[in-house]
């Protein structure tokens, strides 16, 4: 299978993440499961008219395209004429190629939520018009609208995540290489279930500090981040605690919340990012299926049951009180 | 005399979208427009917007420099709530820049530019059999395990910022993340490894025996004591040698640095501008200049701290989204050349003496600035210490004013924040590729990379000249923290 990557209205993160990918070289990987990397922005060899000449050539049929991998958001704008992008030495808008090639690819994947959705770039007032592939925010529908299937039959794959997880994106292209990604594989915002039936709160360091609702009051400090610190965790669709990032990391473990950069429209939460809303000292944002009454007389309970070493560690950057240690016979 | 037009576009290994148009006569660059051509808007994104909100938009304008891009808005927040890092915060944030700049410079050396010398137009060469299949585009000898080296080195980036790119443990008041003293065992550990990568591959010489080299003599005689295959950078120098890359893309003679790795006193790279001699840096002196951006002019260049981005798509003379930042009037290069020079290192002052900013000098101060740094990692390390704090808290004023300069790989960067009423009312963004990259200013003066293309040799029949790619390349271009 060749592969064919294009970048739009994003910060090329999604790129270096994936860059970051663990284990053996990167490009044994693909190799090994029979993927060509037919064309990336920045890592192959050909410039100017040569990446031209192929683009065209994907285009006209005359080369098959396989996986077509977008990163960044499709800038609509000025006026619907896709001028905030013009895909350099063509003349011609990336809104416009990315039409063009959508339509011969046999799969299409947004690589990151601005792809998917519009992402941080379609935050404010949106000066661009950006959207996803194939939806506007939360709504279906994007640059090639909510019936557009790919060549194989999927719609468009949306690798969510600001920036993606270098192995969401390996494991979504070896799925699609080996044939084994099927439609029942993706939720109801096309991410791949694999890690968007995940919940971030999952494998969270911080669960006991969670448990108890000791809170951390300011960064560093090593309590629970959902009551003051605008964690959404127990909301936000992925896998991030129990895969980890760059080795050992994730958000919660460098020590700030999770702002649900998987889900669109998490660039407009309505309130400052690191500080958590709430209605009468309840948080708006409840955890995941939990009912609002059972949430607040559970964290009445823990909050009264809560061990003084659990309080005071949640407001300390270090270990003030170890967990009491049971001697054998007592 | 016949001139000929060529528009090199879409011109990849670089990060981002960039068209270069050049005006050919003779075998020879006369003239070059360079065109960012790309709009996101951050800076009107960004208004309006709760100040602090700042820390989750602006890393998310670039993807390679984005732990730059928070450095420079803690410090703006910072300054406006006049709140200092404690100094293990401080120390936090200089080895996440540290890390950042350095794995940019790494991956510029193995994945953006030495594919070049592995391209056929070069298989003439004696050198090139040994180049390409070292450094071919993503099948070179070098470039697999350069990959994991690298992922490894990020590893800091998941104990120290949680993730990369795109982290908020980079706050005003320190780090989000406490290392404890098992985890800086950790952390010394991977510096260890990313240390011997560099040592055997990369350089095949100790880290501080490749800083010390003094003088333009002292690195011929370093690259002559072994044989060219012994390692990566003496292969470069090698082929620069051959291709004498020293006469390519001569650059101003004018370069600034911003300053970086705040210590107790002063920063281990001091802030400055370089023209031969010395200059105190007064950001006071910059102006942009949009006369020939896709932007609604204000009454002649504006400071950034005045400055306003109205995008005008129609606008006449206009070629690029990229505004053109000015030094007291002046085009300046920045960058690690930039950096080291002002910082004094002898080489790179030799360097600069003897030939200029070049394509030779520009790739030999990003690798001398990596033998510099990563011990510099590694005594940061050893300086931290578990149980005293990483951060602290301040409140932001309703009406606030302030300035974050920091320096990304690719150089000097700023950002400009004034609060009004306890929101975002203005955030102006320099970025190091906006000076480097900028269009020509209202007196028609080119920009940095438009002066070095002038004189380029263009072979027959080259539509994407050989030459111009170096001399881009050389600039190691972030073109999304271009335009944001």
């Amino acid at each position: 299978m060749n592969l064919l990557w294009l970048q739009s209205g994003g910060c090329g993160g999604c790129t270096l993440s994936w860059l970051g990918a663990e284990g053996e070289p990167l490009f044994v990987t693909l190799a090994d499961e029979g993927i060509e990397l037919m064309w990336h922005p920045s890592l192959s060899e050909q410039s100017a008219g040569e990446a031209r000449a192929l683009l065209a050539a994907c285009v006209d049929g005359r080369r098959p395209l396989d996986i077509l991998c977008v990163e960044g958001a499709v800038l609509r704008g000025p006026n619907g004429s896709g001028r905030f992008h013009m895909l350099s030495g063509s003349g011609e808008t990336m809104l416009s190629w990315l039409r063009a090639l959508a339509a011969r690819a046999r799969h299409v994947v947004a690589v990151g939520t601005c792809a998917a959705y519009g992402g941080v770039t379609a935050a404010g007032v949106n000066p661009t018009d950006a959207c996803g592939l194939q939806y506007d925010g939360d709504a279906p529908g994007g640059l090639l609208g909510a019936d557009f299937r790919a060549g194989g039959g999927l719609p468009v794959i949306n690798i969510a995540g600001c920036p993606t997880h270098p192995d969401w994106i390996n494991e979504t292209l070896i799925a699609l290489a080996r044939g084994t990604l099927l439609h029942e594989d993706l939720d109801d915002f096309c991410r791949p279930r694999f890690y968007a039936d995940q919940l971030v709160h999952h494998g969270c360091p911080r669960n006991e500090f969670y448990e108890f609702k000791a809170s951390a009051a300011k960064p560093s400090d090593q309590g629970c981040l959902m009551e003051q610190l605008g964690c959404k965790g127990t909301q936000a669709h992925a896998d991030c605690n129990t895969r980890l990032w760059n080795g050992s990391g994730s958000c919660l473990r460098g020590g700030y919340a999770c702002i649900r950069c998987t889900d669109p429209g998490f660039e407009e939460p309505g309130h400052p990012f690191a500080e958590t809303p709430t209605v009468a000292g309840i948080p708006i944002g409840l955890p995941s299926d939990m009912p609002k009454a059972w949430f607040i007389a559970l964290a009445a309970l823990s909050k009264s049951a809560t061990p003084a070493r659990v309080r005071e560690n949640a407001k300390a950057d270090h270990i003030l009180r170890a967990p009491t240690v049971k001697k054998a016979g007592r | 005399m016949i001139v000929k037009r060529l528009i090199v576009g879409p011109f990849n290994r670089v990060e981002g979208d960039l068209e270069v148009t050049l005006d050919v006569a003779d075998g020879t660059v006369r003239a070059a427009y360079v065109n960012s051509p790309m709009y996101r808007g951050f800076e009107q994104i960004l208004q309006g917007k709760m100040p602090a909100d700042a820390l989750v938009f602006v890393p998310r304008i670039c993807g390679i420099c984005s732990v730059a891009q928070s450095a420079a808005a803690a410090q703006a927040l910072g300054g406006a709530m006049g709140v200092t890092p404690p100094a293990n915060g401080r120390l936090a944030a200089n080895l996440l820049l540290a890390a950042e700049n350095l794995a940019d410079h790494f991956s510029h050396f193995y994945l953006f530019f030495m594919p070049d010398f592995a391209r056929a137009a070069y298989c003439g060469r004696p050198w090139f059999a040994d180049a390409e299949q070292r450094f071919r585009a993503l099948t070179g000898s070098a470039v697999g395990p350069a990959l994991p080296a690298r992922a490894a080195f990020m590893h800091l980036m998941g104990l120290l910022a949680g993730k990369w790119p795109h982290t908020l443990a980079m706050q005003p008041g320190g780090s989000s993340r406490p290392l404890q003293a098992s985890e800086k065992i950790r952390l010394y550990r991977l510096l260890r490894e990313f240390r011997r990568f560099l040592e055997d591959t990369l350089f095949g010489d100790r880290l501080e025996a490749v800083a010390a080299i003094d003088s333009v003599a002292a690195l011929e005689h370093w690259a002559a004591a072994r044989a060219p295959h012994a390692s990566d950078f003496r292969r470069f120098l090698g082929i620069a040698h051959d291709l004498d890359l020293a006469r390519f893309g001569r650059g101003g003679d004018c370069f600034i640095s911003y300053g970086n790795y705040p210590q107790d006193a002063g920063r281990m790279f001091p802030a400055g501008v370089w023209d031969g001699s010395l200059r105190l840096l007064d950001t006071d002196d910059i102006r942009e200049d949009v006369s020939h951006a896709w932007y609604a002019q204000a009454e002649g260049p504006q400071h950034p701290a005045q400055g306003a981005t109205v995008p005008l798509a129609d606008k006449t003379g206009a070629y690029s989204w990229c505004k053109a930042p000015r030094w007291a009037g002046r085009v300046v290069e920045t960058g690690a050349l930039a950096r080291q020079v002002v910082a004094g290192q002898p080489l790179v002052r030799d360097l600069l003496a003897s030939g200029g900013a070049n394509v030779m000098s520009r790739v030999v101060a990003r690798l001398i600035e990596i033998a510099r740094v990563l011990p510099a990692m590694e005594a940061w390390t050893e300086q931290l210490r578990p149980g005293e704090p990483y951060c602290v808290v301040g409140e932001m004023p309703r009406e606030a004013e302030g300035e974050g300069l920091v320096e990304a790989a690719r150089g000097a960067l700023g950002h400009w924040l004034s609060v009004r009423r306890g929101r975002i009312h203005s955030y102006q963004i320099v970025a190091p590729t906006t000076w480097n990259f900028s269009p020509r200013d209202a007196q028609g003066t080119p920009g940095a990379l438009e002066q070095a293309l002038v004189g380029a040799p263009v072979g027959d029949g080259e539509e994407a000249p050989l030459a111009v790619q170096h001399i881009v390349r050389s600039f190691d271009p972030c073109m999304v923290c271009t335009v944001h």
